[in-house]
């Protein structure tokens, strides 16, 4: 190719493509900002409408603001109306959450972190077979163990119960956490635990001194993942626990399916909103480690 | 002794988890395993009694309904969540500003349960005063959206409902797996002259193959489970038009008391889920041993 | 004919200086290696050249047009990367005529070039395969036959040899001397590696902090460098540094009283380097320090050894001159006491000074 032509095909070339480039973002953007708003539009409604008035919800439509911000619905949705039979409210409920969501979560995250200390720096023959082993019970549909799960917490005289549910959640936590723990240890060279042997740290030693100090990341998106999951729970809770020990999401679905009055929607979203928001605080404030266990979780067995 | 002990510890360590998880899922599906052969109603029965839940499974028209909307539902949730997933994760790949708030807009409904957004949609979608009154407000005068109460269209909004939740996952995934590409692939596609659209459509995304597999393995198993969505939703109605198979097992087991009926279903859906899984399993670690 | 031409060129990225006012010409045909360390900027450059990054101030000439605003696929180069960037979906022949189809270049020609290219690299046996299914140095030759085959005007080579294992980049940078024998195309090659820059290199640009030391042949890099970072950077071991003052023609150590080395054969860039007094360095390679006088040029000096490393042809040997360190390279069939003042011989025509504030060659 002479030089010649070469010259002439790059004039023809240049400055060429900005305004097909210009478009091409804004219509980016356009599609971008299209799929924002589908995202963002069922918390909106459930947010417009929890301030709103019954009259106002007939009056307006999904989109419209409230005439002003009304808090009724939310104290409703939270304590109740103060008379007896046949009052729900949230607040109790939330509370048994939270006690069911705090001793299942730090024992899910223990147990796994042991586990995965094991199977990545005490390797044995066959200790694959028993990750994997345990992994699968990531997969397992629960339905699959209702039942005996059921005979089981009744045997134990923990069926209906805070306690229950804590075990149950623990034990099924396991395989998530493991897998957590199992995939940031096998990052960890290796001579640092041979560091450790020859400077004389046992087993525990090792993995409360050594291990668990640079352990901070995976513990945060653990506790986050398995926080997220048991606050989320709904087959188990309905299934093992109704009544007074029944966790928020049970409670929720309670309310909003019990049909004995008017459909209050602002009530039913004001509740909704209290169920979701320490998921949704969390997600907001490190959204960076949901992530990473959702795609970390997923990604890699 | 200590000796022992102290050789051992890793083993003794290792195998509370081990029991618990042999017992509680292992044991507890041979145990469903073993009831779903027998004639157990109320109370689990012990003598077996052959293949005659599967077949009485099979002959149940709630159960062929379950079966039917779950296929419905898994091809239709799973074909739009990877388009949607896709699509975004491209587009967010284009060094676009406020990349960080949009990701989060996308995937912040995975925060919430299924309950919360089901409670949510069933107002959105009510036929009195939501979308529909929405569109009449708008001008549209004769605008009807009914799916939520009309036998053929409520397990329409399942989907939608279910989408909403789970394409922004889809889309983590997509976004994390494009920005793992080394860079120099593509500026070797642009050197040789690709435009944004051959780069991904030639490249880009047949490397993103893994992704896709992963993505339709969680996507089918998210949707073998859910139980959730639709009791928040439309708890299997109007009628039993959206029941699922996992509500299906739930309400034959604790409402109609047919304990060994709901044990086969229980496997059907252990039978499908596994058949999904095992072969993902087994790919996954196949890869991390081959690197 | 110059076939690039860089003018003026700057890049920043956010508040770092990567690239300061570059300039560089390279003639057709030549064989330009980017040298420096990592983070020198070497890289950027070369993207830069390729399109692949945008330039803040200055400009590129490829045949003396200015391309700073031309996409890469018009500017009529091609580029062989570190990681090879082979594309994973696609096979070897694929992968060798994406390029061309892109640019929709018929079907017979396509098949024409590919055969053309894939015999003179010899994968034709390896077309079928996929990259994940070939090795390191058949990937390496795929990746060049991927710009082989575009019949470019300048070739762009990032650090191609670094993920190949020793023996095959000695292999590789042999294959990539014969090509560039054969075609005779301007290439530009970025690499860290001196060895690969000295035997490649028609004209070597040494670059650091995102300036260029020193643009000169290999020859020159390495007798005469324009500085200290230049002098420091090339060769292993590098050059040697006594630190003393220039007084009167003469080079005085730092610490002696009474040596006074003759510097009136020095040749000084600047004839008024010779007349001030001023703190210098003297640079002498290790190998220009010998144990016999066999040349009247040599100068001797007494210094003593300390300490000695084999290295199988040849040994390094360390001594200590006036508590200045510095080293020698001799033969291994040599026998050297340790620990003993020993009279040495420097080729006073193979030395440099340098000013010890600019840190210049004067």
């Amino acid at each position: 190719m002479s030089a010649n032509t070469t010259i002439a095909s790059y004039k023809q070339l240049e400055g060429r493509s900005k305004i097909t480039n210009l478009l091409l973002r804004w219509f980016l953007y356009f599609i971008l900002i299209l799929f924002a708003s589908y995202f963002i539009f069922p918390l909106y409604v459930m947010l417009v409408t929890a301030f709103k008035t019954m009259p106002e919800i007939r009056q307006g439509n999904l989109l419209t603001l409230p005439n002003q911000l009304n808090f009724e619905s939310w104290i409703v949705a939270w304590g109740g109306r103060g008379y007896g039979a046949g009052d729900t409210y949230l607040r109790p409920y939330f509370w048994n959450s939270i006690k069911m969501v705090v001793p299942a979560v730090f024992f899910s995250t223990f147990i796994g972190a042991m586990t995965g200390y094991v199977l990545t720096k005490w390797r044995f023959k066959g200790d694959r077979w028993v990750f994997l082993f345990l992994l699968f019970g990531c997969f397992i549909p629960y339905q699959a163990i209702l039942l005996p799960m059921a005979r089981t917490l009744a045997v134990l005289g923990i069926s209906n119960s805070i306690l229950g549910l804590v075990v149950v959640h623990s034990v099924y936590g396991i395989p998530f956490t493991t897998l957590f723990f199992r995939n940031y240890y096998v990052s960890i060279p290796d001579e640092l635990i041979k560091a450790a042997r020859i400077d004389g740290a046992g087993f525990f030693k090792i993995f409360f001194k050594i291990l668990l100090p640079i352990s901070a990341p995976i513990i945060v998106v653990t506790v986050i993942w398995q926080f997220t999951q048991i606050w989320n729970d709904f087959l188990f809770g309905a299934t093992f626990s109704f009544g007074k020990a029944a966790p928020i999401q049970v409670a929720l679905n309670n309310m909003v399916l019990s049909s004995t009055s008017v459909k209050e929607y602002n009530v039913d979203m004001a509740s909704a909103i209290i169920a979701g928001v320490p998921t949704l605080i969390v997600y907001v404030l490190a959204g960076k480690y949901f992530i990473k266990g959702l795609t970390s979780g997923a990604v890699k067995g | 002794m200590f000796k022992w002990l102290d050789k051992n510890l890793p083993k003794i360590v290792l195998a509370p988890s081990l029991g618990l998880i042999s017992w509680f899922v292992y044991g507890f599906i041979l145990w469903t395993f073993y009831i779903s052969f027998t004639n157990s109603k109320i109370l689990p029965k012990y003598e077996l009694w052959g293949v005659g839940q599967y077949v009485k499974l099979w002959k149940t028209h709630k159960w062929l309904i379950a079966v039917d909307n779950l296929l419905i539902f898994t091809v239709l949730f799973l074909v739009i969540c990877i388009v949607i997933g896709v699509i975004l994760a491209i587009f967010l790949d284009q060094k676009i500003r406020a990349e960080g708030v949009l990701r989060t807009i996308y995937l912040y409904p995975m925060a919430l349960s299924f309950i919360v957004t089901g409670t949510a949609w069933k107002w959105i979608l009510n036929p009195t005063l939501g979308i529909q009154k929405l569109f009449i407000d708008m001008g549209f005068e004769n605008f009807t959206f009914d799916w939520l109460v009309n036998r053929e269209m409520a397990i329409y909004t399942i989907v939608i409902a279910g989408v909403w939740q789970s394409s922004g996952f889809v889309m983590a995934l997509f976004l994390a797996g494009l920005r793992s590409i080394e860079d120099e692939i593509v500026k070797a596609a642009k050197i040789d002259g690709a435009g944004l659209f051959t780069v991904y459509w030639k490249i880009l995304i047949p490397m993103m193959r893994p992704v896709f597999f992963t993505s339709f393995v969680i996507l089918v198993h998210i949707s073998i489970k859910s139980y959730d969505l639709i009791v928040a939703l439309t708890q299997g109605g109007p009628g039993i038009s959206t029941t699922m198979p996992a509500l299906f097992m739930t309400q034959t087991a604790f409402h109609k008391s047919q304990v060994g009926l709901s044990a086969a279903s229980a496997m059907m859906m252990f039978m499908a889920v596994a058949a999904v899984i095992i072969p993902y399993l087994y790919s996954e670690l196949r890869r991390e041993n081959v690197s | 004919m110059i076939a690039l031409k860089i003018e003026n060129l700057s890049k920043n990225f956010g508040r770092t200086e990567v690239l300061k006012k570059i300039n560089l010409e390279i003639n057709e045909g030549n064989f330009l290696v980017l040298l420096g360390p990592s983070g020198c900027g070497k890289s950027t450059l070369l993207n830069i050249v390729a399109g692949l990054e945008t330039i803040d101030e200055g400009a590129v000439f490829i045949d003396d047009y200015n391309v700073s605003n031309v996409e890469p696929k018009d500017r009529n180069i091609a580029m062989v990367f570190q990681s090879y960037a082979l594309y994973p979906s696609m096979n070897v022949k694929e992968n060798i005529t994406f390029g061309l189809k892109q640019s929709k270049t018929p079907k017979n020609k396509i098949e024409e070039q590919l055969k053309k290219v894939s015999t003179f690299l010899q994968v034709d046996e390896l077309l079928n395969r996929k990259p994940s299914q070939l090795s390191g140095g058949q990937r390496q030759r795929v990746a060049i036959g991927r710009a082989l085959v575009r019949e470019p005007r300048i070739f762009l080579f990032d650090e191609p040899l670094s993920n190949l294992d020793a023996k095959l980049r000695v292999e590789m940078r042999r294959e990539i001397k014969k090509i560039h024998k054969k075609l005779k195309t301007t290439v530009v090659y970025v690499t860290h590696d001196q060895t690969e820059a000295m035997s490649l290199g028609t004209n070597i640009a040494i670059m650091n902090h995102g300036v260029i030391q020193q643009c000169d042949t290999p020859k020159n890099i390495y007798n005469k460098p324009h500085n200290i970072f230049v002098a420091d950077f090339i060769g292993a071991p590098p050059m040697n540094l006594i630190q003393g003052n220039f007084i009167n023609g003469n080079f005085i150590p730092n610490g002696s009283s009474n040596i006074k080395i003759p510097l009136d054969k020095y040749d000084f860039k600047d004839s008024n380097n010779s007349k001030n007094e001023k703190s210098i360095y003297l640079g002498i390679r290790p190998e220009h320090i010998y144990i016999d006088k066999n040349n009247s040029d040599y100068f001797q000096i007494s210094a003593k050894s300390e300490l000695v490393e084999y290295i199988g042809h040849e040994q390094i040997v360390t001594f200590n001159y006036f508590e200045q360190q510095f080293l020698g390279k001799f033969p291994s069939t040599l026998d050297i006491n340790m620990d003993k003042n020993l009279k040495l011989y420097i080729d006073l025509n193979q030395i440099s000074l340098f000013d010890k504030n600019t840190k210049e060659r004067l």
